[in-house]
């Protein structure tokens, strides 16, 4: 029988842990957050070209719902990648290097923001044609099921790409063929600059019409980053257990426009203002003080850490080189 | 040898890679119980199970995708399309995704896959039916691009795209479903990127390749009773392009006639005369010519078909008029 002293011990260690998981989740939301920021800036120093979407306000999603997954499952993605990316742990460095199109980048900077890709993270893609993600979601399913790996497949989209025939395609065959995916729409309430009731026929909620394909499915308030993590743990869970699909809708919103082109005519300010009152690098860090899990102190600890990774990563990028012209031609077949 | 029909053929490369490699799978529309619609997988769901002989819904863009997933974690998948028309619906994924996602990776994620699919016209089945986009596919660098005109070049080609690392299409001409040929008993392959000399001769070249061989044939001998000695290139494969075999036929006999059967504007040796035209004019002695078919979509009436459609004596007479 373990003592009264090995149990406090235990409650203890239990504590750190979960205090620990808490602080991770706001550094891993704080590092997405200043790294978008750097983004921005460096887009307008001319560092950063193309099309660059950022991933402020919509945080909690991608890191409440990554941090319950497994190694051996699959990441894929839309063009609004950066965030996932992030959450994933793919390189901070190599990441910023990639939007700088350097060498040193993620894809030798043939891909850029759009397309940040880590197949040894089993991070198969940011895809920039709105729901082209979804046949390749199902094949990577397809694949863990056919090989029996235990993993699964994550695949993230937005509203907008609901309207894509690919994605009604890929519901029913994920479904029919009872494969691993796990569905999770980001739903921001905006194709680009269309609202969801200008362009969907079926309301403001998509959860509800998924029942059509016999998937399960769920909603989530997406800026709250612990019921992302805890609706994941089912979702993914029920995957696990079912081996067939399962659809999370995250309701969430970006802060900014939909690319640093967008002025933002199609939305009015007190739609962002309302939002911002649910900014999770706002609130949970306010919870988590007000829960007595962590301090001012641990907090700025945090935040200066991170400040520091995302400062170190433009220069990272900044100094490294182009990739030499002679990659022009490389890595377009496999030999 | 052994004389098969050209669908024996193609059944034959698909059979051995599904029992050499556990990690090959066939997805497609009715390539299952039905059996495939020009019957060449017929029997393969109850020999190798429907875990690996997958009859997808009707949605190419997305079972098309499914292979190029399975293919990046690992299988091979191959694809059966019923038709290279239909390869339009899944046009994105076969040109944003297949040919892409290696080259937008940096090289990180290999698309080990074959897309298959019935091409071209000659079979009444009218507009929609009948188009040859495997001359649009072959521009897209990350695909290679074969289309054999005979079961020996079929089964040899299969063998080849079913091993290859990259996303390969794979163009059944629709005529030749039923074409007789010998192959040879013990195994071989047939490298993509390799053009076959089908004829040799003297006097001018003819290129063409899948169902515009037999018309190369055809002419050839038309010609040769006015004693003009064809030599006669297979293409075979239409990315990578053999411009070395094209090139060497073209320095021997310094004519060059192409053949597409397929629509003349925007068809592959619209390309391939350009190229020789800036590689090799100091060789050439006279114009290239190209036949083709008609601009126009592919009418379902036979005998607008035929019209449409390139013949021996259009290219015997047109080589006759304008070359000799």
């Amino acid at each position: 029988m373990a003592t009264l002293k090995e149990e406090k011990n235990k409650k203890i260690k239990k504590a750190d842990n979960e205090k620990n998981e808490m602080l991770e989740l706001f550094k891993q939301m704080y590092l997405i957050r200043q790294f978008e920021v750097a983004c921005g800036e460096n887009y307008t120093k001319g560092n950063i070209r193309g099309f660059l979407h950022l991933y402020i306000g919509q945080e909690a999603t991608a890191v409440g719902s990554i941090s319950s997954l497994n190694d051996e499952d699959y990441i894929i993605t839309h063009y609004r990648d950066h965030g996932h990316a992030l959450a994933r742990g793919l390189d901070v460095n190599r990441s910023m290097a990639e939007l700088f199109g350097k060498k040193t980048g993620l894809s030798k900077g043939k891909g850029g923001s759009m397309h940040l890709f880590d197949a040894s993270k089993k991070f198969m893609g940011g895809h920039a044609i709105v729901g082209g993600q979804f046949p390749v979601a199902t094949g990577l399913a397809l694949a863990c099921q056919y090989k029996k790996t235990g993993g699964l497949v994550v695949c993230y989209f937005g509203d907008g790409s609901t309207n894509q025939g690919t994605y009604h395609e890929t519901l029913n065959l994920a479904s029919v063929w009872n494969l691993p995916i796990l569905f999770i729409l980001e739903n921001n309430g905006y194709g680009m600059g269309s609202a969801i009731d200008r362009v969907r026929a079926g309301g403001e909620d998509f959860y509800t019409g998924v029942s059509t394909y016999d998937i399960p499915a769920a909603q989530v308030n997406g800026m709250d980053v612990l019921a992302v993590k805890e609706a994941t743990e089912i979702a993914v869970k029920k995957v696990r257990q079912n081996g067939g699909p399962f659809y999370l809708e995250c309701k969430t919103f970006r802060f900014v426009g939909h690319s640093l082109a967008d002025g933002q005519k199609y939305r009015n300010t007190d739609e962002i203002n309302e939002w911002e009152k649910q900014d999770p690098l706002v609130k949970f860090p306010e919870w988590l003080k007000s829960a007595g899990i962590a301090s001012d102190k641990d907090l700025n600890k945090i935040k200066s850490e991170v400040d520091k990774t995302v400062e170190e990563s433009v220069k990272f990028a900044e100094s490294s080189d182009d990739p030499s012209i002679s990659e022009l031609d490389k890595d377009i077949y496999k030999n | 040898m052994t004389e098969i029909l050209m669908r024996e053929a193609i059944r034959r490369g698909l059979e051995e890679s599904l029992e050499r490699d556990p990690n090959v799978l066939l997805m497609g529309e009715d390539i299952g119980a039905y059996g495939g619609a020009y019957a060449v997988t017929d029997g393969f769901l109850s020999k190798f199970g429907p875990d690996r002989i997958k009859d997808t819904p009707i949605s190419e863009a997305t079972f098309i995708g499914t292979g190029i997933g399975a293919a990046s974690a690992g299988l091979r998948p191959i694809i059966e399309l019923m038709s290279m028309s239909f390869s339009l619906v899944g046009f994105d994924q076969i040109v944003n995704m297949a040919a892409n996602i290696r080259y937008m990776s940096g090289g990180q994620i290999d698309v080990p896959m074959v897309i298959r699919a019935p091409t071209g016209a000659g079979v009444q089945l009218a507009a929609t039916h009948s188009q040859s986009f495997e001359t649009w596919l072959a521009e897209v660098p990350g695909l290679y691009c074969v289309c054999p005109s005979n079961p020996k070049d079929a089964l040899g080609l299969l063998r080849t795209s079913i091993k290859d690392n990259n996303p390969v299409i794979f163009a059944e001409p629709a005529l030749l479903y039923g074409l007789k040929g010998e192959v040879p008993d013990e195994y071989y392959e047939i490298p993509l990127g390799s053009a076959s000399i089908a004829k040799e001769g003297n006097d001018i070249t003819l290129l063409s390749y899948g169902a515009g061989m037999s018309i190369l044939f055809e002419a050839s001998e038309i010609l040769s009773r006015q004693n003009i000695d064809c030599e006669i290139i297979d293409l075979r494969s239409l990315n990578p392009i053999d411009y070395s075999t094209i090139g060497e036929s073209v320095k021997k006999t310094n004519r060059l006639v192409t053949l597409d059967t397929s629509r003349k504007n925007g068809g592959i040796m619209g390309e391939i005369v350009a190229n020789v035209q800036e590689t090799f004019n100091d060789w050439l002695d006279g114009p290239i010519i190209r036949i083709g078919a008609n601009d126009v979509p592919w009418p379902y009436n036979k005998n607008l078909e035929a019209a449409a459609y390139p013949s021996s004596e259009e290219m015997a007479n047109s080589i006759l008029k304008k070359l000799i």
